[in-house]
């Protein structure tokens, strides 16, 4: 095998798992965040608390995937960061607020609090539309028109509602009671406007974009395709399904968050194939933008020993804290 | 104002934001782990209290870090483009290292050390919160590593401007790095010091002291007694180092301009670039060359002997001889408050409520003197590799991004604003958390069996 065509192509791989295990996991904190607002006091503890052992570490993830296109792909870091300048700066000023207001509302003088909730939600708004942005200026290589930018603020827009009922399957699954009824009424909320968004993006992506429509409305590419976009609409059915049902207040709990999981996972495969080989959509391939193949070599063998090793104590620290969440208290 | 300067205040004021947090929290780390060995040696309830608060102070310290981290982690890309095309061969493994072995390893830790009561045994509780403390300090070897190897550059080579490794080890172990390591390390013991010090010394001020404060004090204490004498010989050391590989950097330090023998020691001066001179100079003779050179009429270059073909290549003088000024200086009120504090708190037979209160004042006033010397120590090093992004090799100028100078100034202006409300935020909510009876309503952990009990 040739290590200098292969392993751009395992990073590119391991950076997409990275931003997806980032999108995933802090979605929901994100959009429990969202959420936060419609809460009352007593509930707004829960909800946090519900997320509180699990946020920093999800953050983490996206210096994973940061770092990777920061290690792995230099050249295309800086052309990408430097097209989202704005948006970046403004989505770090959100996961700022946000992360921090986490301490300082239960740390703060009891009359300082709803501001510091205040700082909480709006934090977890502005991180959501950036991203949402970023992931729309993204997908057509930051092609300038009025039409990109309507696709972008269209995505601004959905990604938020996405996390929302990210969030609120979290809620479901992690509450009980009345928080957990309520959770139930957010997510049917949400779950319209995620599937209209979905169904005008994936309209869209291939009108924007020359090389999308080429890769996937082509014989016979479309019929092997055909699975994503059909069970992501499954999976919408399903999570849509199951919250008029009894059983999403016990048994089936996990299951609209584990439908809205399957949703992203979906659509990251949908977006890994639209993209590949390129790192910026038509201008800049994996190989171009890569860093010297010693040097990924050494990293990929850092990975090899610690990635696995960090998926397994994720795994542990969320076993630590199974089931329904209970009130934080420091040890 | 241009975008160059622009971008590198914006970086400056993430980095200085970003570094008084995991100072704090490297140290703190321990610090924790040791309260809680006391308490699980002594079963003294004043122990587990003194681990509550200082816990409750790690958390929000360590949420401050990881934002204010994550900014970074972007900033190199938006700020510094230039600096990851040449060098990323050599920057992106060592900030990848420190990704996988210390960021997930403390983030997803510090969940169980903060909330795993009643879920974990004391033991697993126990290793969390040195997982934590070792995540935090592999960090730092990471990162030192990297901004080390940007000072004193080794085990790599040139092909086509593009930076490649020669050697792994040569670059990790470049010559400055054992000495700043080993210079920050000491510098967050410090900081910790004293911040664990002067807010004891707050709560036994404003009548809110309870049974952990004598602890906590004597413990603050009789870290800074340890710790300052070792990080003067450190801190000379790492003098001596860079001395020996960024002259223009002493001789800024210095403010020596002219090349001597028998150089003096400056307390006080005004540099003045534009003439090449100091004015209103307050000196001991010979004192530099004695402290560098440990000879009476060792050379010092001087800053005039750095001419390049793009003009002058030395650091701005000012900003490097006042930072080390007051680097040195809050050094010196450490020694003395630390060495004054212990030796008086031991003869009133450790009761703290007997301690003077001109000593609990001035001790509450350096509860945050460890972010001065430490903010002042990073502008000498950092300003002090100036014009150089890598030293000798690349020129900050080269790396810059071509980002708009609007934009750079109104994200600036945003996280210049945060920041400072941050900081503000941070530093009242310690104080009223200092005033606030801890919180021992919470059962207290299951302790192990005293060995033997099973029989």
């Amino acid at each position: 095998m040739n290590w200098a065509v292969a392993l751009p192509v395992i990073f590119m791989a391991l950076m997409g798992l990275a931003m997806l295990a980032y999108v995933v996991l802090d979605g929901y904190d994100l959009g429990v965040g969202l959420l936060l607002p419609r809460g009352d006091d007593g509930q707004k503890d829960t909800m946090i608390s519900s997320i509180g052992p699990f946020w920093d570490a999800n953050e983490t993830w996206l210096v994973l995937g940061v770092g990777i296109l920061l290690i792995a792909f230099p050249k295309a870091h800086g052309m990408i960061l430097q097209a989202l300048y704005l948006p970046v700066a403004l989505m770090l000023i959100g996961l700022i607020l946000r992360g921090v207001a986490f301490d300082f509302r239960v740390k703060a003088r009891a009359d300082h609090k709803p501001r510091w909730n205040l700082a909480f939600f709006a934090g977890s708004g502005i991180a959501a539309v950036s991203q949402g942005w970023m992931l729309g200026r993204y997908i057509t290589g930051f092609a300038e028109g009025p039409l990109f930018t309507l696709f972008a603020a269209v995505i601004a827009l959905l990604l938020p509602a996405a996390y929302v009922l990210l969030g609120a399957g979290w809620l479901i699954m992690k509450t009980e009671g009345e928080l957990q009824r309520i959770a139930v009424r957010w997510a049917k909320l949400a779950w319209p406007p995620v599937v209209v968004g979905m169904g005008l993006i994936s309209l869209a992506t291939p009108w924007v974009s020359e090389t999308v429509r080429s890769r996937w409305f082509s014989m016979p590419e479309f019929i092997a395709l055909l699975p994503i976009p059909l069970m992501t609409l499954a999976a919408l059915v399903v999570a849509r399904a199951v919250l008029n049902s009894k059983s999403v207040l016990g048994r089936l709990c996990w299951l609209p968050f584990a439908m809205v999981v399957t949703v992203f996972l979906l659509g990251a495969i949908g977006l890994a194939y639209s993209l590949f080989p390129y790192v910026v959509m038509d201008k800049l391939t994996l190989w171009d933008a890569a860093s010297a193949t010693e040097s990924l070599a050494v990293i990929a063998i850092g990975c090899a020993i610690t990635v696995p090793t960090i998926a397994g104590y994720t795994v542990y620290a969320y076993r630590v804290f199974w089931g329904k969440a209970r009130e934080l208290r420091y040890a | 104002m241009d975008a160059l300067i622009l971008a590198r205040m914006q970086f400056a004021a993430n980095i200085t934001f970003h570094i008084l947090f995991p100072t704090i929290t490297i140290a703190l780390g321990w610090t924790l782990l040791f309260f809680r060995l006391r308490w699980l040696k002594t079963h003294d309830e004043a122990w587990l209290m003194a681990y509550r608060f200082w816990t409750k102070v790690f958390a929000l310290t360590f949420a401050l870090g990881v934002v204010s981290g994550i900014t970074m982690s972007f900033q190199f890309g938006t700020n510094w483009p230039g600096y990851m095309e040449r060098v990323g061969n050599i920057a992106g493994p060592l900030l990848g290292y420190e990704v996988l072995t210390a960021f997930f390893l403390e983030a997803t830790f510090l969940g169980i050390m903060l909330f795993g009561h009643g879920k974990v045994s004391e033991r697993v509780h126990l290793i969390a919160t040195f997982l934590v403390a070792f995540g935090t300090t592999m960090s730092a070897f990471w990162i030192l590593a990297l901004n080390s190897w940007m000072h004193t550059p080794a085990g790599y080579e040139i092909r086509e401007g593009e930076f490649f490794v020669r050697s792994w080890f040569e670059v990790i172990f470049n010559p400055s790095f054992p000495y700043r390591l080993t210079h920050v390390l000491l510098a967050s013991g410090l900081t910790v010091a004293f911040l664990v010090a002067g807010v004891s010394a707050w709560q036994l001020l404003k009548g809110k002291a309870n049974a952990s404060t004598g602890r906590a004090l004597r413990a603050g204490l009789t870290l800074g007694v340890v710790l300052i004498p070792v990080q003067i010989l450190v801190g000379d050391m790492h003098g001596l180092n860079t001395l020996q590989h960024q002259p223009q950097k002493v001789a800024a330090m210095e403010g020596v301009w002219e090349t001597e023998r028998g150089a003096p020691l400056l307390l006080f001066a005004l540099p003045d670039q534009a003439d090449r001179t100091n004015h209103f100079e307050i000196a001991i003779p010979k004192l530099a060359s004695l402290i560098l050179t440990h000879e009476l009429d060792g050379e010092i270059k001087g800053l005039n002997e750095f001419k390049g073909e793009k003009g002058w290549e030395h650091p701005p003088v000012a900003p490097v001889f006042f930072g080390f000024r007051i680097m040195v200086g809050t050094g010196m009120l450490m020694l003395l408050f630390s060495w004054v504090g212990l030796w008086l708190y031991r003869r009133r037979g450790w009761a703290a409520e007997r301690l003077p209160r001109p000593l609990l004042w001035g001790l509450a006033g350096m509860s945050f003197s460890g972010w001065v010397a430490t903010v002042a120590g990073w502008y000498v090093t950092e300003i002090g590799r100036q014009p150089f992004m890598v030293y000798g090799l690349l020129r900050v100028d080269e790396l810059a991004s071509n980002v708009p100078s609007p934009l750079i100034a109104l994200t600036l202006a945003m996280y210049v604003t945060v920041y400072v409300t941050l900081i503000v935020a941070y530093i009242g909510v310690v104080k009223y958390m200092a005033e606030k009876p801890v919180d021992m309503s919470a059962p207290l952990p299951r302790t192990p069996e005293p060995a033997g009990a099973q029989a």
